[in-house]
């Protein structure tokens, strides 16, 4: 039994993850979120009460370090790899009237 | 035997002792390369000038006696998600068609220290999501054992261009098997280490808690020589453990007399072919017959990796990949409607299937209301996986089993069913959320004439373990590659 994912869910999917997806493509993404989240439900037969939720395998502590500046000026190699630049800038649409 | 048979570290010694030149090696290399990448398809990059600009460079700090390393002057192939500086670095994606970093990955500049001359970059899944080398933007890697067959993934082209003698050794990254089960595909070792023992400084983050960079060659010898050379501190990357037991080449004695091997009863059940499993069970003869206490046991949760993997792995993908939008880098989609609309459009366009698949699954697991049951959930059940291995290490040194539930499957046949991909990744995927090492050793072939590989699990910097035990079963065997001239001939 597939879960059944709403339209408006993979909307709102969409929107956090930044796609943009043709209505062929939705389609395929409900299908396919549904059947491996129906497959990840399988994770609900395991008991995890009072386990707490691991994220690094060993302990990670802070890597701190003074405030000095160890890396050159390197704006020019950054910015070749810009699809569009102006100046020293990015250039992107505008995004304010 | 000629120059490409030789592994790694036998070529070092005799670029040392002057019977080769590096030049002469990367030679050997390149045109290994030009007679076979028109069916292999290894590499996604490959700058010859640079290439014999890099081996005359290392050649004469060898002579000058500046480079005394034993991979000084020795030909490396890289996975095309390590940054090289100058050099195209795709991820095999669109979205990255272009782009030329202005850094070097810290493992690679570890190995260019060493004297490492680069033949070029490797072919993967986009991003390094999959597990045949099939999700390419730049066309598939075919297997050199057989051509029909998928060379493996996410490092199938790292893995493809050790066995066709393309390279003497590559860096691969495995987030999930990526580096273990393309070796095993391919005939040849394989290493992953302990998470944070390489800096992923420079690797494009895929699962960033998963990810670790490895060595793939032709023997364990390579593997634990290019492993000492990569492993490092670095301060550029969070998760860099500082080990103070690096010298892995140590471990490379022919001894396993008293050692623990432990075979999970889990990994040996159903859904593994019997004859991986003849080859396994086979191997772990050898393991008795030097000495070695191998006993079956139970480890318990194997099926609650994959789910829990998949929910990590696509949660921490959605969020690293949301640095490509066509601002920084990469490719912009034309024709838009303001900022936004660009940042989709140009993601929608950039990304193949299997990428958007998982950020849209990652985004999901993420976003409130679902969180806590998928996201927390299966890094609970990671605590518990964790807790599984570290029962089992206070009984074995070493957990032996199968890579992959079967041989290499035939080109196609796992982009069918994605979830059926996934279960592929069965025997690998728990070591990367329990941080562990653990090491390919190829162990036979089936009856279509495709390598078996073992697997070789280790306890949290317990790489020598798996090393020492790599090392002894090898010399039970002599390295075999493909027969290069077969496979242009069954090509036609």
């Amino acid at each position: 039994m597939a879960k059944l994912i709403s339209d408006e869910v993979i909307d709102y999917v969409g929107i956090l993850a930044k796609l943009e997806l043709s209505e062929e493509e939705k389609e395929e993404a409900k299908k396919d979120m549904g059947r491996m989240l129906d497959y990840i439900d399988m994770l609900n037969e395991l008991d995890t009460s009072g386990v707490e939720p691991m994220s690094h395998v060993f302990a990670i502590n802070n890597v701190f370090r003074e405030d000095v500046v160890t890396n050159g000026d390197d704006k020019d190699n950054m910015l070749r790899n810009a699809p569009e630049r102006k100046d020293d800038a990015y250039k992107v649409p505008k995004t304010v009237d | 035997m000629g120059l490409l048979d030789l592994t790694a570290v036998e070529l070092g010694r005799k670029i040392k002792a002057g019977d080769v030149t590096a030049v002469e090696a990367a030679k050997a290399s390149l045109e290994q390369m030009r007679k076979y990448e028109d069916i292999i398809h290894a590499y996604v990059t490959i700058e010859e000038d640079r290439t014999l600009q890099q081996a005359e460079n290392v050649q004469k700090q060898i002579e000058e006696g500046t480079l005394i390393g034993p991979l000084a002057g020795v030909p490396v192939a890289i996975k095309d998600n390590l940054c090289t500086q100058g050099m195209l670095t795709t991820c095999s994606s669109r979205i990255l068609y272009n782009f030329v970093p202005s850094y070097t990955a810290e493992a690679v500049i570890n190995l260019e220290k060493a004297g490492a001359v680069i033949l070029g970059k490797t072919n993967m899944d986009e991003f390094a999501m999959g597990s045949t080398t099939e999700l390419s933007a730049y066309g598939i890697t075919r297997n050199p054992w057989n051509t029909d067959h998928v060379p493996g993934g996410s490092s199938g082209g790292s893995c493809a261009a050790v066995a066709a003698g393309e390279c003497f050794y590559a860096l691969g990254s495995d987030t999930g098997g990526s580096i273990r089960q393309p070796s095993s595909f391919c005939g040849v070792t394989g290493l992953k280490p302990t998470y944070g023992t390489v800096s992923r400084y420079g690797l494009v983050a895929y699962g960033s808690s998963l990810d670790q960079i490895g060595p793939v060659a032709k023997d364990v010898t390579d593997c634990a020589t290019i492993l000492e050379i990569i492993a490092s501190y670095d301060k550029k990357d969070s998760t860099s453990i500082s080990r103070a037991d690096c010298d892995f080449t140590s471990a490379l004695t022919d001894d396993v007399k008293g050692m623990r091997i432990g075979i999970p009863r889990d990994y040996m059940g159903e859904g593994l072919d019997a004859e991986v499993k003849d080859a396994v069970l086979q191997a772990a003869k050898v393991f008795k017959e030097k000495g070695a206490v191998v006993e079956e046991f139970d480890l318990s949760l194997i099926e609650y990796a994959i789910p829990a993997y998949y929910v990590i792995a696509s949660a921490e993908a959605s969020s690293n990949l949301s640095r490509f939008d066509g601002v920084k880098y990469g490719f912009r989609a034309k024709d838009y409607d303001g900022l936004h609309h660009m940042y989709k459009k140009s993601r929608s366009q950039g990304f193949g299937p299997e990428v958007k698949r998982r950020i849209m699954l990652g985004s999901f697991v993420l976003s409130s209301g679902y969180y806590d049951a998928y996201y927390l959930k299966a890094l609970r059940t990671k605590a518990l996986i964790k807790k599984a291995f570290d029962k089992a290490f206070e009984t074995y040194d070493v957990i032996l089993g199968p890579v992959a539930p079967s041989t290499a499957p035939k080109l196609g046949e796992s982009l069918r069913d994605p979830l059926k991909m996934y279960l592929g990744d069965i025997y690998t995927i728990s070591v990367n959320l329990a941080g562990l090492p653990g090491m390919t050793v190829p162990c036979g072939k089936d009856s279509k004439g495709l390598p078996i590989g073992l697997q070789l699990i280790g306890d949290c910097f317990k790489e020598k373990n798996i090393i020492r035990a790599g090392y002894a079963f090898e010399q039970t065997r002599t390295y075999e590659g493909p027969d290069m001239k077969m496979t242009r001939r069954e090509s036609r």
